[in-house]
């Protein structure tokens, strides 16, 4: 972490409220995320949890609310300009240029704050955050296979890589173990660990003993709604109501989890 | 400036081969062609060579960036009728004077303001490329900003090649309707158009133009944004999410092929049949000329060289020896290259390569980097 | 004023041709999300139907020629479609850009096809003596031909819109158009809904082409002249939107023919492309967004 922050929350939101035709899939949420904890958004499918994110990263447009990070409003701001402010995000199925080598994902999300003039000039060698990411993600060795070629797992890796290169300060992620094997959730918690020493992480994560190994807070979401605010593993954990929607509705959260991974 | 310096000289293998197939076909064009050929087909040649160089900002947009462009013929046509303009002039005698077919229609009295600043050459020059790279600069900006891709711009383009052509149609005082601007009695840095000898060096120009739009396409291909291009073209959210617009990157390389379009036709004009009309410009010629790409294959430069000259040669010999069988040509053409062949002569290019150096030896260039494919 | 009322009137006339062009594609394209550059040809066809038909009847029967060949151009367009999604367009699943060049290839192909058949030369359809002349009603002329393709565009506009909101085949095909592997998941044979979309959204154009006879000759480049502005009218209307479409149809007919009469023919092009560029600036789904994702 370079730069102090202003304050305590590194993301504030408050009575979030997103509209799709009459339907509200965010309904007044409030949410803070503390500078370098890991934070955790669980809620069964559909609770509006990716929809959260892209309000967060400008992909949707908010109906009402206010999205403050480190103290600035994100709410009008485009995209790009949200990702140069120090937000990365992954989406629920990784996206990965295909066509291009691991090593040239990971180069064009390095040189995100280049001029086009310098983005028009050829490419020699790589950074030292290309190659550091290479390490941290473990593909050195395919670091010149075209994209598609990885598993699934890999290019999980690789995406959240391309994101620690722009030495981001606060890294959203969007169900990174869903659809993988035990070794391959091992290995991206340690990746996901040391993302977070690096920076603030907001995970959204059905898999519980994930969660109990990195979350420090979590905040449960159920029909649009915050079913229960930011609390720790153990207080979730015990907390009627949430097990009521992950039980209520005939299963488990571990069971839940085994689905989300299936 | 070493670096620079460095950056013209090869480092691999792959680089020097293509380096030598480069120097190969410009030989091929500079020396054999003008040898074998005969006056009218090396003039012939010339319009394909401007052909070649429409071709090449169709790969870049459509092949890299996935953009479907099928109104190329509208910056082509904005190209040739700025120089068209300024050789109809010179043909009378320079400005006040009215061009022919004006004469002739009898329509004017006067010259029309859009035509005085044409008496210029320079002017004419400048706005030949200006002109299309500034309309596909705004138009792709409103069009790309508000997320509108895929087919939907390809029939955006398209509609705007055809309401272009109907414009154009419909303009007679102006700019002759139909029968369009004839070139052949003009002269352009005292090289006359109906002059063998002087042919011969209008050619060589479009050829040396041909090459440096080659070699700029290929570094802007090789560089980040070419990466970035490609990226926009397979995965445009992530490369927003990673702090990029894409809008700026579609822009650019919308405007590129527009900008390569109205070379190609400043220099059409000078060669070959010497006439621009609404028959080269409208919706037909538009597609057409993505067919020569897509024989090449999509995404290579080199390939949208060899399809602009080859399928315009095929033309040319089928429709001198069977009019009527052209179009059925084409069409299957058209059929057979992009359902069962998308890669086109590139791709079979690089299969036939993989399988040489297969042969000698096992496989240590069989992993051609898409950079290499690109060019 | 009664120019404009004039305009107004050839604008809707034209709108209900564009109608009923863009109503098969609204199904092809907007269910399926299949541009097929061929749906001009099949136009051409249905209208070389009606040419046959008066040729193969004699000059004594040009009513029954006529009326007879709008379910016959139905089905020879239809079966040409069939034909087409069978051969080609079922292999470009997932391709849109290469299925609009393939079909443009085959545009190409069934043009000079009717070249060779027809002559290059265009043919003349003789109208029925009772759509010939017309009436002027506060002094605009309205032909008989021109208000007879609004009430067929208009009865094939309702007749769609049952089939797809009340008959089982629609209900399919929008469970198709909605959620492709969901429907297939759910026992619907999704193949064979596409299947018989092409067959009735290539028949559409069929029927359009028949109507089309009555404006003018016919000749092979008949489908050109309205293929653009069709699919324009689906963009503009929104993916898959019959009411949509019909708003597009008119607007942009209406629109065209105000254009051309405030500016001139050749400048109205232009400028009904720059609205519909500026229209997309603040509408990019078009006119019915396809977040309620139903196509009526
Ligand atoms: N673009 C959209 N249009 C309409 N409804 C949407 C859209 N995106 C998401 N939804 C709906 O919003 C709800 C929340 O979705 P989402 O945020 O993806 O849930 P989660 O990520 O918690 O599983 C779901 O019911 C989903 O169907
Ligand atoms: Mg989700």
């Amino acid at each position: 972490m370079s730069e102090p922050f202003l304050i305590d929350e590194l993301l504030k939101i408050r009575g979030l409220e997103v509209d799709f035709d009459g339907f509200k899939a965010v309904d007044g949420v409030d949410l803070d995320v503390k500078v370098n904890e890991v934070h955790f958004l669980i809620g069964p499918n559909g609770a509006g949890k990716t929809t959260v994110i892209d309000c967060v990263t400008g992909m949707t447009k908010p109906t009402e609310g206010s999205i403050r990070f480190d103290d600035v409003e994100l709410r009008g701001k485009k995209e790009n300009s949200i990702v140069k402010m120090g937000i990365g995000r992954t989406f629920q199925t990784a996206s990965v240029f295909e066509a291009l080598t691991v090593e040239e994902n990971l180069d064009l999300a390095a040189s995100f704050r280049f001029s086009m003039l310098k983005l028009l000039r050829q490419r020699r060698g790589t950074t030292d955050a290309v190659e550091r990411a290479l390490e941290d993600t473990g593909l050195t060795d395919v670091r010149d296979k075209p994209a598609g070629t990885l598993s699934h797992g890999q290019k999980q890796w690789l995406e959240i890589g391309m994101l620690l290169c722009q030495d981001p300060k606060l890294l959203l992620l969007d169900e990174p173990v869903a659809g993988m094997s035990p070794e391959e959730r091992t290995r991206t918690g340690d990746l996901i660990r040391l993302t977070a020493e690096r920076c603030t992480v907001l995970c959204v994560e059905h898999d519980m003993d994930f969660l109990r190994r990195f979350a420090d807070r979590v905040t449960v979401m159920d029909e649009g709604k915050i079913l229960k605010a930011a609390s720790t593993v153990a207080e979730v954990q015990a907390d009627e109501r949430v097990q009521e929607i992950y039980i209520g509705k005939g299963r488990g959260i571990e069971e839940q989890t085994q689905e989300a991974g299936a | 400036m070493s670096q620079f310096a460095k950056s013209f000289l090869p480092s691999t293998r792959g680089e020097w081969s293509s380096r030598a197939t480069f120097v190969g076909v410009a030989i091929l064009f500079l020396f054999v062609f003008p040898a074998w050929l005969s006056d009218s087909r090396l003039d012939l040649m010339s319009s394909y060579v401007a052909y070649a160089i429409v071709a090449l900002g169709i790969a870049i947009a459509w092949g890299n960036g996935g953009m479907l462009v099928l109104g190329q013929g509208l910056f082509f046509g904005l190209g040739a009728y700025c120089v068209a303009m300024y050789l109809a002039l010179v043909e009378v005698g320079g400005a006040p004077n009215l061009p022919q077919f004006m004469t002739l229609l009898g329509s004017q009295e006067t010259l029309p303001a859009l035509w005085k600043p044409f008496n210029n050459l320079w002017f004419a020059l400048s706005a030949a490329v200006i002109v299309p790279v500034a309309l596909a600069a705004t138009l792709g900006t409103l069009i790309f900003r508000s997320r509108i891709r895929g087919p939907y711009f390809a029939i955006l383009t398209q509609a705007l090649a055809g309401a272009f052509g109907i414009l154009l149609i419909g303009n007679i005082t102006l700019i002759n309707g139909t029968n369009g601007i004839t070139t052949s009695f003009s002269e352009i840095f005292g090289l006359k158009l109906a002059e063998p000898e002087d042919q011969k060096v209008l050619y060589t120009i479009c050829v040396i133009a041909l090459g440096v739009a080659f070699l700029l396409s290929r570094q802007m291909l090789k560089s980040r944004y070419g990466r970035l291009l490609l990226a926009v073209r397979d995965a445009e959210d992530r490369v927003r999410f990673l702090g990029y617009s894409a809008t700026k990157i579609k822009v650019i390389a919308f405007a590129t092929s527009a900008g390569l379009a109205g070379v190609a036709g400043a220099l059409f004009v000078l060669v070959g049949p010497k006439i621009i009309s609404p028959a080269s410009v409208g919706i037909i010629p538009s597609i057409t000329m993505v067919v020569w790409v897509a024989v090449g294959g999509r995404a290579s430069l080199a390939g949208a060289i060899a399809g602009a000259i080859l399928v315009n040669t095929a033309e040319f010999e089928i429709s001198s020896a069977a009019p009527e069988y052209w179009l059925y040509f084409q069409g299957a053409l058209f059929i057979g290259v992009v359902a069962f062949a998308p890669q086109g002569l590139a791709g079979a290019a690089t299969w036939l390569k993989s399988k040489i150096t297969s042969r000698g030896d096992s496989g240590a260039t069989s992993t051609a980097k898409p950079v290499e494919e690109a060019a | 004023m009664e120019a404009i009322l004039n305009q107004l009137f050839a604008g809707v006339s034209y709108g209900s041709i564009l109608l009923l062009i863009a109503l098969g594609l609204t199904f092809t394209f907007g269910q399926m999300g299949v541009i097929n550059m061929a749906h001009g040809e099949f136009i051409m066809f249905g209208a070389y139907t009606t040419y046959v038909l008066q040729e193969v009847l004699g000059k004594d029967q040009i009513t029954y020629a006529f009326l007879l060949s709008l379910p016959i151009a139905l089905v020879v367009a239809g079966a040409m479609g069939l034909l087409l999604e069978i051969t080609l367009i079922k292999r470009l699943y997932g391709r849109p850009l290469d299925t609009l060049l393939v079909t443009w290839g085959v545009a190409l192909v069934l043009q000079q096809l009717a070249r060779d058949i027809f002559g290059a030369n265009n043919v003349e359809v003789v109208s029925p003596s009772w759509l010939d002349g017309g009436i002027t009603i506060a002094g605009v002329d309205m032909a008989y031909n021109r208000l007879f393709i609004i009430g067929l565009s208009l009865a094939i506009t309702a007749a769609a819109w049952v089939v797809v909101g009340k008959l089982k085949q629609g209900r399919r095909m929008r469970a198709v158009m909605q959620n492709r592997q969901l429907a297939g998941a759910s026992g619907i044979n999704t193949p064979s809904v596409d299947r018989r979309t092409f067959f009735l959204g290539s028949g559409l154009a069929g029927v359009a082409g028949v109507a089309i006879t009555q404006l003018g000759s016919v000749g092979p480049n008949l489908g050109t002249n309205y293929i653009i502005d069709a699919f324009l009218v689906v963009i503009v209307g929104g993916l898959g939107h019959l009411r949509g479409a019909v708003i597009a149809a008119l607007s942009l007919g209406i629109l065209n023919s105000l254009a051309e009469y405030w500016s001139s023919a050749s400048l109205g092009k232009v400028i009904v492309f720059l609205a519909i560029v500026v229209f997309l600036q603040f509408r990019p789904e078009g006119i019915v967004a396809s977040e309620s994702r139903g196509l009526a």
